[in-house]
């Protein structure tokens, strides 16, 4: 490590790398690791246990397949029944290349778009793996009853997908996540029927728990508390999978779910966990926009509407507030098709964010005032009404139009919609090797939480390809590798680091309950959400990062000082929940703002006002930024160290995006 | 807007609730129900009076953790979900009655919490396919028809927010059910377990409590996501079909 502080905030330690990749062509990489995992007999699999946290589609197909291989599995979530975890909330998609369409698509081609898409910022080891099981992942889901949209001769039906010139997305009209997720929480209550999965809903992981027996350190079980009796339980295990999902609701306003949070990664994080590339959020073109100060949450749009919607402002400012019908053809801006023209009204994410903001910037956003700034672009159906007729738009787009409406009470069959980007996804997450292990043995990281597959940017329809690929076919497979070594030695709540795990969170429980201070965790939630937008959001400058950790940090020393919760922590106590998942958000703020400033660079989600082409487009750097960026907790008070792993392309040549 | 509202405040499972009367000014009518109840939140916390527990998660309207029986209403006076109604169905000055679910299998937790758990359980007694990991064939081998493709569909959009039982008089899962067994049996990959499945699923009901159905309607009508009533007619002739008597 380098003694030297970098920038006032970091410091610099050894390298990292994957070292479980095997090495060879990329397409034999995944069936040698398969092969040269050592197997677990099947007698010998029901004296292992393995404790799962989570079930969205990462966490209940993994303990699905777990439970059903044989282990023992303790599955855990925060939600009254797994069956709501957030995945449930996606709407557009899910990716295989299954070339059912005779499009040329391809494992490659899936492997080549994602990488691309990504940024060049992704793993390729990783990346093709996950192009190769993609096809799987829907035979498995049909064999389960998963009721994707189908054509009249009953096979399936595809479309295509934000930045994807193939139709390789499978769907089930606008709830594809809900339909993939039910699914997967039937494989699971089958298991938990069948008595080899326990499932713990209600109770939030708020500790791991590593232990050293002499043989290096290990993780072992974790810290739950159940939410409806305040308990605090420990639960023991040979090893330790989190699949809790991403944590964009540092941002307060975004697409996630309420609960959604980073406790379970940021506490692993403390006990010596990598994070990689905290700073990478995806931003949503598409959402519904903010309406006032009372919002709790943004609600997205399917990107799908992207296919027939056209996107403009008004040439003229003075028009903003003019009812869109009224702005004829002449004063309208459509501007992706004009600046891109190859792609125009489908342009990826980021830039389709990127532009939309720019237009509000200028001040030509419409809709209403929001802290004296009007957030929205039209996306108007207008033309696609005409040209495909009502019926044909609402047989497409019916459910979502309604949602729209009910939101914005506004009827966007006869008015355009309203969108504007919204934090949606975080491509960051613990560091993970081909294994899908953290830096700590015995500690597994899938879906969401890791960081491995998506790069800088995702791709539409690959979270939930990535969520279930890990959780049916990849993590069975590789933390058997792991759990062959196993039984891990007894181990019982004597232990003192059992016992230091158990104490740190009595410890903090008691010392939020305990301020009495005048100030509630949402108005800490909120003042941090506007920090990271503002100054960590789609645009990000030197400056304005230095003054965001300035901010966070004092607001957090506000919150251990003056935050108030009340009742009691013997009980459902909702906002102490929210307390302690706000407390780790104001650490993981800070982190994702030293990331975003030691990468200047722009790529993906992440726009450095610094870097940036004459033309106002991102300019990565790639001779100093093809890393992942894995930060290593530097000690309470101290400030963080970042290992970099070189990332290296052989199969995919390095390019500069570009969708002119 | 201004708005009275009656709300059910109950300390624990153990402990007797109660009504309790609040009043609010300045509620946007472009909020939600439940961004109504975050500022309410905001203003007894900062009288030092405990936060309304309450259920949510993706405001959505697609998870089905939120509900609430909103003047006499499950999820209130539209057919949408909590999360999803917004204040612009109320007028200035309307006094709102807010309680938990109404069911024994839906034991209070706290204030508007209650305990859905029994669904799950149902689930768990047979509302799958058995589909071991790794062993599907292609998903091309088994065309579906899109006229049950479509069916199946409808019937798995069911939230498991549990509206139904609130609504239902006999506080019965039927609707709840009929949808999952619809779902699934109008799938090829669901035939082989129909018949276990809706005996399984039928005896784990009646196990938990709930009540049985007398056609009364109530359920189709609170559902949020329009699951009909003729799915469980759907369900009764499966069960029938098995020989099961409950
Ligand atoms: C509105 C929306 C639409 C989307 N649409 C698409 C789409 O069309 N296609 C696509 O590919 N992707 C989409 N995504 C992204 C995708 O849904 C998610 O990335 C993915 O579902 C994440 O799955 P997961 O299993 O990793 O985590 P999640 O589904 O988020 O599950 C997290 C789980 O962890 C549990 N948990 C979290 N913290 C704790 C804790 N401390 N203790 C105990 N349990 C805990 C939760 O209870 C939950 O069970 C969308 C996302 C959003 C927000
Ligand atoms: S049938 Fe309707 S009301 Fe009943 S649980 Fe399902 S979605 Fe809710
Ligand atoms: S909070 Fe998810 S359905 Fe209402």
């Amino acid at each position: 490590m380098t003694d030297t502080l970098i920038a006032g905030l970091y410091r610099e330690g050894e390298p990292i790398a994957d070292t479980k990749a095997p090495g060879g062509d990329i397409s034999t990489k995944w069936s040698t690791r398969q092969f040269e995992a050592a197997l677990v007999n099947p007698a010998n699999r029901r004296k292992l246990s393995v404790i799962i946290v989570g079930t969205g589609l990462a966490g209940a197909a993994a303990a699905a397949t777990m439970g059903e291989a044989g282990y023992r599995v303790k599955s855990f979530c925060y939600q009254d029944s797994p069956r709501r975890a957030h995945s449930i909330a996606a709407q557009g998609g899910i990716n295989a290349a299954k070339n059912y369409k005779g499009d040329g698509d391809s494992t490659h081609r899936l492997f080549y778009d994602t990488v691309k898409g990504g940024d060049y910022r992704s793993r390729e080891t990783n990346v093709y793996r996950l192009a190769e099981v993609s096809a799987a992942i829907i035979d498995q889901c049909v064999a389960q009853g998963v009721p994707f949209a189908r054509e009249y001769g009953g096979l399936l039906d595809n479309r295509s997908f934000g930045g994807v010139q193939v139709s390789r997305t499978f769907y089930a009209r606008g709830q594809t996540g809900q339909q993939l997720l039910i699914g997967a929480y039937q494989a699971l209550e089958r298991q938990i029927g069948a008595g080899s999965v326990e499932m713990f809903a209600r109770h939030e992981m708020m500790e791991l728990i590593v232990v050293d027996d002499g043989s290096g350190p290990r993780a072992r079980g974790i810290v739950a508390r159940d939410l409806v009796t305040g308990e605090i339980e420990t639960h023991l295990a040979d090893a330790v999978v989190l699949a809790s999902g991403g944590y964009g609701n540092v941002f307060f306003l975004s697409t996630n779910a309420m609960g959604s949070n980073t406790t379970a990664i940021w506490r692993a994080h403390r006990k010596g966990a990598y994070f990689g590339n905290p700073c990478y959020t995806q931003i949503h073109p598409t959402c519904i926009p903010q309406s006032g100060e009372h919002q709790s949450k943004l609600t997205l749009m399917s990107e799908s509407l992207r296919n027939d919607g056209r996107i403009w402002v008004p040439k003229k400012a003075e028009d903003c507030e003019k009812d869109p019908r009224d702005i004829p053809e002449e004063d309208r801006d459509y501007y992706l098709e004009r600046i891109y023209p190859g792609f125009g009204n489908l342009v990826p994410r980021d830039i389709a964010s990127r532009q939309a903001k720019n237009m509000c910037d200028e001040g030509r956003g419409v809709g209403p005032e929001v802290d004296g700034y009007r957030r929205g672009v039209y996306l108007d159906f207008a033309e696609a009404i005409e040209r495909l007729g009502e019926d044909a738009v609402r047989s497409k787009y019916g459910n979502l139009f309604d949602m729209y409406e009910r939101i914005t009470g506004e009827n966007p069959y006869q008015v355009p919609m309203r969108i504007y980007p919204a934090v949606h996804y975080t491509m960051g997450g613990l560091w993970v090797d081909y294994d899908l292990q953290s830096t700590i043995p015995g500690l597994f990281v899938t879906g969401e939480a890791n960081f491995s597959d998506h790069g800088a940017n995702r791709l539409g329809a690959s979270a939930l390809m990535q969520g279930l690929a890990d959780g049916y076919f990849v993590l069975p497979n590789t933390i058997r590798d792991y759990l062959a070594k196993g039984p891990f030695g007894p181990l019982d709540e004597s232990n003192p680091q059992v016992r230091e795990a158990q104490d740190s969170v009595r410890d903090r429980i008691h010392r939020i309950m305990n301020m009495n201070g005048t100030r509630s965790v949402d108005s800490y939630h909120k003042a941090l959400g506007k920090i990271m937008w503002e100054k960590c959001g789609m645009e990000r400058t030197e400056e304005g990062l230095r003054e965001a950790v300035e901010q966070i940090r004092a607001l957090r020393a506000d919150f251990w000082t003056n935050v108030r919760v009340l009742g009691t922590a013997e009980g459902l106590n909702q906002s102490l929940e929210k307390a302690g998942r706000v407390a780790d958000f104001l650490e993981l703020g800070e982190l994702m703002c030293i990331d975003a400033l030691h990468r200047r660079e722009s790529c993906g989600g992440h726009f450095r006002a610094e870097s940036q082409t004459e033309d106002g487009e991102a300019l990565r750097h790639d001779d100093e930024f093809a890393y992942v960026a894995a930060w290593e907790w530097g000690g309470e008070g101290q400030p963080p160290v970042l290992h970099k792993e070189d990332l290296v392309y052989q199969f995919i040549e390095l390019k500069q995006r570009s969708y002119k | 807007m201004r708005i009275s509202l009656k709300i059910w405040r109950q300390d624990g499972p153990a402990t007797k609730g109660r009504m309790v009367d609040y009043k609010l000014d300045e509620v946007s009518e472009d909020s939600s129900f439940l961004e109504m109840l975050d500022l309410l939140n905001e203003h007894l916390l900062e009288q030092g009076e405990e936060p309304v527990a309450f259920d949510s998660d993706c405001r959505e309207g697609i998870c089905g953790q939120c509900g609430v029986v909103i003047n006499g209403e499950a999820h209130g006076p539209e057919r949408t979900t909590t999360c999803q109604l917004h204040m612009r169905s109320f007028r200035d000055g309307d006094e709102i009655v807010i309680e938990p679910w109404r069911a024994d299998a839906f034991p209070v937790i706290k204030d508007l919490c209650v305990d859905r758990g029994a669904l799950d359980r149902i689930i768990a007694a047979g509302g799958y396919i058995s589909a071991n990991t790794g062993s599907a064939p292609d998903a091309h081998a088994t065309p579906v028809p899109k006229e049950n493709a479509d069916r199946a569909f409808m019937a798995a959009e069911c939230i498991g927010c549990g509206a139904c039982v609130a609504a239902c008089p006999n506080a019965s899962g039927m609707l709840f059910m009929g949808a999952k067994v619809t779902h699934l049996g109008e799938l090829p990959q669901g035939q082989p377990e129909r018949d276990a499945r809706v005996v399984r699923m039928t005896e784990q009901h009646d196990h938990e409590g709930f009540g049985g159905c007398t056609n009364l309607g109530e359920c189709t009508r609170a559902c949020p996501k329009g699951i009909p009533l003729n799915v469980i007619s759907q369900m009764n002739r499966d069960l029938l079909r098995t020989g099961f008597t409950a």
